[in-house]
């Protein structure tokens, strides 16, 4: 009899110890530095040095690692996807909210270094290692990953805007590449009467896209600086703004371009299918589209880019979409190491090479910018055309920079609604652009800002 | 639910436990046995439901925002909440949503389950494992799958309708993405809930339509007289069921998102949104309390549901 509560207690105690066991061991009995070696999706090459963790999702980012940590004896990179974009924000924006779990080095997009620097999630390079590199890339790129003062990222590769199209089309209805977006729309107009198909797309799922637009026209949507604790100044429906928006509904209005979502398996098809003319992107989408089976059997070859279209040809000018920096965050272990692993880590000529003869990114380095062999390289999705010097090299060297804010999220989110509001025609551009800065305006004030 | 069952007779004399000194130490020990069996359910349920549940509530009372820090607001984001026009547009879709949705889910699994009671070949054991088959695919994979069927580059709906010379209409759409959706849910509940149905028929005691048939009654008097109000426990177990799940949209709508983006807006239903705040705009407090104002609107609709169907237990008697 007496035996019977010892079994109890001893079935207790291993159901207990099983379950402890269990959270440790999921949890990697880690120091916050989000994942051990054991983790890592590359090899570690030299096991005796010290561990930087890392997540990026760069479709090359193994062969970039595995080319850092061959070169490095004194700090070795563990790498982890953790799911692109929005999935990987959100991991590390749990790991913030939760005080551990996130990695040393983080790969980020420019737009969402605001909002992570303004919950002290990352760490300031300034006196870490920018200095040794900062003649490397240009004050627009450096614009892009500072706010205030501070440099949150080492800039890695950019998106300057060109207009993609296809030449089968532009033939086919005997048009040349328009300048400007008043010829934009009237080269639209001609293809649409001859029955031919819209030209490009007013994506709603897009917000940064359409942001890089009101750039164009001069507009300054935002102004933030930090060390004015609390200031924000907020323009979204500024004479530009309301320009550019209302230029884009007369656009869908009269049906010269599509309103479909970007990125969605139907717009791929769309695009291999000849629905559309041209697609307004950047200078990473030739890899993108090309992964998405775009320029491969019937639509081969027919790729060609020309510069985006300007408001004023006297005045050009290049704005940018996407592109991605490496950020070093505020629970790294050992910053300084992090910070040698954020500047080195696709900063050597081998991975660099890979990254644009693959197509897999626009390098923002000068010395890749000013390189003759980049420069001259004939692109195979654009049929051997030197979209490099043609295009994209002219585009970021002009580029400016932009001002993101910790507004970021939210402001995409309502572009996104405003952007579906004038494709379904229940808004005017002015319109939108109205109901943006108030709803913007009111999230802000909300979240403690003095709007200016 | 309601069913009350006759208590046990009790014997005269009350407890034993009060009786005899002897016997106490045996209870004792007994109810010492049953806590250490249901130690380890225990453990589990307060570590994986109550903490996590407490915390979110403790969460819901204050308030973050990016300037300023944290500050105890007590109910301030239910107030905020039940005022906020995105999240009551979202609990009136889900309401919208369930209205339709559940009587058409039952109808189609209350009739499936009853023709299948009738056919007795080998023809309807197969059919009720094919009826069943949508509910044991994940709802990830579900969503996607009717995403790619309902795309007009890649789905078949485009071909047949062309065969009529028709344009198929596009359920991604913002105007019909609310029948999209419906025939979504209901192809991969009403399976499971036809097998719920299908079982309480099988507890139907068959001396019961032979008396019927006896008394010459026909099939449709039997399925109307006698199996329907027979199975109306069951129908209410599975309307209850529903409702909670209904209430709680999250799943499809997230996944179907991405490939219909401009229909599914962030604060689509209640759960949409409250993941939208706590995990893209980092606001964990706003985010647990929209989930506990919608367990609140859950718990309100599924007990006025109760209440009144209460004294009848059934709907039908």
């Amino acid at each position: 009899m007496k035996t019977k509560p010892v079994l109890a207690a001893i079935t207790m105690l291993a159901v207990a110890g099983a379950l402890a066991a269990c959270t440790a061991g999921g949890d990697g009995g880690d120091n916050g530095g989000g994942g051990d070696a054991s983790n890592c999706s590359n090899e570690i090459k030299n096991p005796d040095a010290p561990v930087v963790t890392l997540w990026a999702w760069y479709p090359n980012s193994e062969t970039v690692v595995d080319n850092f940590n061959e070169a490095n004896d004194d700090v070795q990179v563990c790498w982890t996807n953790a799911g692109a974009g929005g999935d990987a924000y959100d991991k590390f924006q749990t790991a913030i909210s939760g005080g551990s779990g996130a990695p040393d080095v983080m790969m980020v997009e420019a737009d969402r270094i605001a909002v992570f620097q303004a919950q002290d999630a990352l760490v300031d390079l300034s006196d870490l290692g920018y200095e040794d590199v900062k003649a490397n890339f240009s004050d627009g790129a450096w614009k892009d990953v500072s706010v205030g003062d501070g440099v949150y990222g080492a800039p890695i590769d950019g998106g300057p805007m060109g207009m993609i199209y296809r030449t089968d089309i532009f033939e086919q209805y005997g048009i040349t590449p328009p300048t400007t977006w008043e010829e934009f729309e009237a080269t639209a107009q001609q293809v649409k009467d001859a029955g031919g198909p819209v030209f490009a797309s007013f994506a709603a799922n897009q917000p940064a896209a359409v942001t890089a637009y009101m750039y164009q026209t001069g507009a300054e949507p935002f102004t933030y600086d930090p060390a004015n604790e609390g200031q924000i100044g907020i323009n979204l429906n500024s004479p530009e703004i309301k320009e550019v928006l209302d230029y884009w509904a007369g656009l869908v209005e009269k049906g010269l371009v599509g309103t479909e979502d970007q990125f969605t398996p139907e717009y791929i098809a769309g695009v291999i299918g000849g629905d559309y003319a041209t697609y307004l992107s950047a200078a990473w989408a030739p890899g993108y589209l090309q992964g998405a089976g775009v320029g491969e059997g019937a639509d081969e070859g027919v790729w060609a880019t020309a510069p985006l279209p300007q408001w004023d040809p006297a005045n050009p000018v290049a704005i940018n979409w996407g592109g991605s920096a490496f950020s070093v965050s505020s629970q790294a272990d050992d910053p300084e190491l992090a910070a040698k692993v954020a500047f080195g880590v696709y900063a050597d000529q081998a991975s660099l090479d890979q990254g644009w003869q693959e197509q897999i990114i626009f390098p923002l380095n000068v010395d890749v910018l000013e390189d003759p062999a980049f420069q001259d390289y004939e692109v195979p999705f654009f049929s051997g055309q030197q979209a490099n010097k043609e295009v994209y090299v002219p585009a970021a060297n002009a580029y400016k920079g932009m001002v993101y804010t910790p507004l970021q999220q939210f402001y995409y989110s309502t572009l996104t609604e405003q952007i579906q509001n004038i494709n379904d025609g229940s808004a005017t551009g002015s319109e939108a652009a109205d109901a943006l800065q108030e709803a913007v305006v009111a999230y802000a004030e909300e979240q403690g800002f003095t709007v200016e | 639910m309601t069913t009350s069952t006759a208590s046990p007779p009790t014997k005269k004399g009350s407890s034993p436990f009060t009786k005899k000194g002897g016997r106490r130490s045996t209870a004792a020990r007994q109810n010492l046995f049953g806590w250490l069996f249901v130690g380890p359910f225990g453990i589990v349920f307060l570590a994986l439901l109550v903490l996590p549940i407490g915390y979110a509530l403790y969460l819901s009372l204050f308030q973050k925002s990016l300037i300023g820090g944290t500050r105890f607001v007590l109910f301030g984001n239910y107030t905020k909440a039940f005022t906020d026009p995105n999240f009551l547009d979202g609990v009136w879709f889900v309401i919208r949503f369930s209205l339709v949705l559940i009587p058409l889910q039952m109808a189609i699994s209350l009739a499936i389950a009853l023709m299948l009671d009738i056919i007795v070949t080998r023809f309807a054991r197969f059919s009720r494992l094919m009826i069943f088959m949508p509910y044991a695919i994940p709802t990830v994979i579900g969503a996607l799958m009717w995403g790619f069927l309902y795309s007009e580059n890649f789905g078949p709906l485009a071909d047949i309708f062309g065969i009529f010379g028709a344009e198929a209409p596009d359920f991604l759409s913002k105007s019909l993405i609310f029948y999209g959706l419906l025939n979504i849910v209901t192809w991969q509940w009403a399976g499971y809930y036809m097998i719920i149905l299908y079982a309480a028929l099988q507890g139907i005691d068959p001396t019961l339509y032979e008396a019927a048939r006896i008394d010459g009654a026909s099939q449709w008097q039997i399925i109307l007289r006698i199996k329907i109000p027979l199975l109306s426990p069951a129908l209410l177990l599975i309307l209850v069921f529903a409702l909670i799940g209904t209430l709680q949209f999250f799943n499809e709508p997230k996944i179907l998102q991405e490939l219909a983006a401009g229909s599914i807006p962030n604060d689509f239903t209640p759960n949409i949104y409250a993941f939208y705040q706590a995990f893209s705009l980092a606001n964990y407090n706003y985010g647990a309390a929209i989930s506990f104002a919608l367990g609140a609107v859950v718990f309100v609709c599924v007990y006025i549901f109760l209440f009144a169907t209460r004294k009848r237990g059934s709907f039908f008697e």
